[in-house]
């Protein structure tokens, strides 16, 4: 039975996207990386080292850079368009929907420092509406890492699969999950923690706040089954039916409670089984705080996620 | 298919196809009662000197890695591009009798999912230069001498995106791409220079880094100079200077022709004109 815990220390999982894709492209000289002066928040200083001419930086450019990478897969190179997820989706969100998703090109976006990592500086720089914005460009895998390992497998599948994929990664620190026997795979929720009583399902940076979660509700004898959604597109029903057959669920995301993984599990519960959803998240934009200072403020915490899973409970 | 630079035979021959393809492009809209043949009109001779004088393509290997690219950035004017690309082979005349009909693979704006030879989905205006841009750096790191074309319309050079294009091709002297702009100077509504003004579109080109040459857009012999022209040692931009509608005399210079559709009397009096 799976039961992840979370080792000690925190990481940038950026580190794990930046050697990943530096020894994907040493092996496959078709990989490129298409930039908007994001080498260095990208963490792609050493790639550029290694590989020059495959660093393309087209300067503070969104439309270009991902029409650029649509253009660059024609050609048959494999495209790694890495950039702020805020400027990524919301700036180029045409090129998005028309150059990747609609067109159907082998083009990977990689959405950095993604949710409230950029905290203090404010709702232009969040990028909390991502989820929202690609959930209906079906066309697009998303995935959404929740630890180094994850990430590191993410970019790696990413590389091999051939069709648009969104990368949603974080500069956030996060410790490393400790899950037994543990695989990686696109489309299917991963069981942190088994559990009858009610299912606690989450993606990203918030992963190991609801395994800590389930430890406290544990402690006060609810069982919780936490799952790491780390696909959102598309997302795993099977998974989700068997969420909602232990009759309440939480969704926990670092991004808004509107139309990204809350959103998607209450559409799923509205048509395939009215339970209680308590979602998670962020409600828009938000006053001036660090990102550590907006999660406390909206619970994303593990006495927060608790205190939803009672709440849920209790609406049951 | 390669066809030797400027002998009476090739233009002869983009002569004939321009012809065809203006007839079967407004037979098209006739049918559909939908389209876009003003903007059909005034691109047609430089897709048909492209495609029967200048690119190098072969219509039974659509992805073949070395062809030459031809990007319909002003993806209204599909019927321009349908017509062009069943003459030269790539799918059967029959299918143009579906443009726009219920799950029609000729949707309103081409799709590459849908057709062989479509590089890329166009329609929204401001993307297909992007993506031009993106196929001449693959070709440029891959060291391939192929070369791409791009037909933006004039009215869509209002979009920003084209200026983030024009400049990282300016700073890359991307050699093998060509920008043709449908210099017909009326948008949808009104005329370009009333609207948003463009000119003098020669000096901000040649400002971002870009040789820059006009033509005469319905001149098949001054097309056919300009666009099989060597590559030099930066982007080139032509700017084809066209006449929205060209060759039905009621449709010439019409802003309302931009998407208006004929009647049987306007259709009859068309194919007349057309010979």
């Amino acid at each position: 039975m799976a039961h992840a815990t979370a080792k000690a220390g925190l990481f940038d999982c950026r580190e794990a996207w930046a050697s990943t894709i530096e020894a994907l492209a040493a092996a496959d000289e078709r990989i490129v990386v298409v930039v908007n002066d994001s080498v260095g928040s990208s963490k792609l200083g050493g790639f550029q080292k290694a590989f020059p001419d495959r660093t393309i930086n087209v300067g503070i450019a969104e439309q270009v850079m991902v029409g650029v990478g649509a253009g660059l897969a024609n050609g048959g190179r494999i495209p790694f368009v890495s950039a702020a997820s805020c400027f990524i989706t919301g700036r180029a969100l045409e090129q998005v929907k028309a150059d990747v998703a609609y067109a159907g090109f082998n083009v990977k976006l990689v959405g950095q420092s993604s949710g409230v990592a950029y905290g203090e500086l404010g709702a232009t720089h969040h990028s909390i509406e991502d989820f929202a914005w690609l959930r209906p460009l079906t066309d697009i895998i998303v995935i959404t890492p929740s630890d180094p390992w994850e990430t590191a497998e993410a970019v790696k599948w990413a590389a091999t699969h051939e069709g648009p994929v969104y990368l949603r990664l974080s500069r956030m620190p996060v410790p490393a999950l400790e899950v037994p026997d543990r695989v990686f795979r696109v489309g299917k929720a991963e069981v942190m923690r088994e559990g009858r009583d009610l299912a606690i399902i989450a993606c990203g940076t918030t992963v190991h706040l609801a395994v800590a979660a389930a430890e406290l509700l544990a402690q006060d004898g609810v069982a919780a089954r936490v799952l790491n959604m780390a696909t959102l597109n598309p997302l795993d029903e099977e998974a989700l039916h068997a969420a909602a057959a232990t009759g309440a669920i939480v969704t926990v995301e670092e991004a808004s409670v509107r139309g990204g993984l809350g959103g998607a599990v209450a559409e799923f519960t509205a048509s395939h089984r009215p339970i209680p959803v308590e979602r998670m998240g962020f409600p828009g934009f938000m006053p001036t705080g660090s990102a550590d200072w907006l999660f406390a403020e909206h619970g994303l915490s593990a006495p927060g996620i608790a205190a939803a899973a009672m709440r849920a409970l209790a609406r049951r | 298919m390669h066809m030797p630079a400027g002998t009476n035979d090739t233009l002869s021959l983009i002569t004939a196809k321009a012809l065809w393809m203006r007839r079967r492009a407004f037979q098209m809209v006739y049918m559909a009662q939908l389209g876009h043949p003003g903007g059909d009109f005034s691109a047609i001779d430089v897709l048909a000197t492209l495609y029967f004088g200048v690119l190098r393509f072969d219509p039974a290997r659509p992805d073949w890695p070395a062809r030459d690219r031809f990007i319909m950035s002003k993806g209204h004017a599909s019927g321009a591009l349908y017509t062009a690309l069943c003459a030269a082979g790539y799918f059967p005349e029959s299918w143009l009798d579906s443009y726009m009909q219920p799950r029609s693979l000729l949707n309103g704006h081409p799709n590459r999912n849908y057709l062989p030879g479509v590089e890329t989905n166009t329609g929204p205006l401001g993307h297909g230069f992007p993506v031009a841009v993106g196929v001449a750096i693959a070709g440029k790191l891959s060291g391939s001498d192929h070369r791409t074309f791009v037909l933006t319309g004039d009215g869509e050079q209002q979009e920003g995106s084209n200026w983030e294009a024009a400049m990282v091709a300016g700073h890359r002297k991307l050699s093998h791409l060509t920008l043709i702009i449908d210099r017909n100077r009326l948008q949808q509504g009104a005329g370009t220079e009333e609207t948003s003004g463009l000119d003098p579109l020669d000096q901000k080109y040649a400002a971002f880094g870009w040789d820059v040459a006009f033509a005469d857009g319905h001149d098949i012999a001054a097309l056919h100079l300009a666009l099989s022209a060597p590559p030099g040692d930066r982007p080139r931009c032509i700017i084809a200077n066209t006449v929205k509608g060209k060759g039905v005399s009621f449709m010439e210079n019409k802003a309302n022709w931009h998407h208006g559709v004929p009647n049987a009397d306007q259709f009859a009096t068309a194919m007349k004109e057309l010979i």
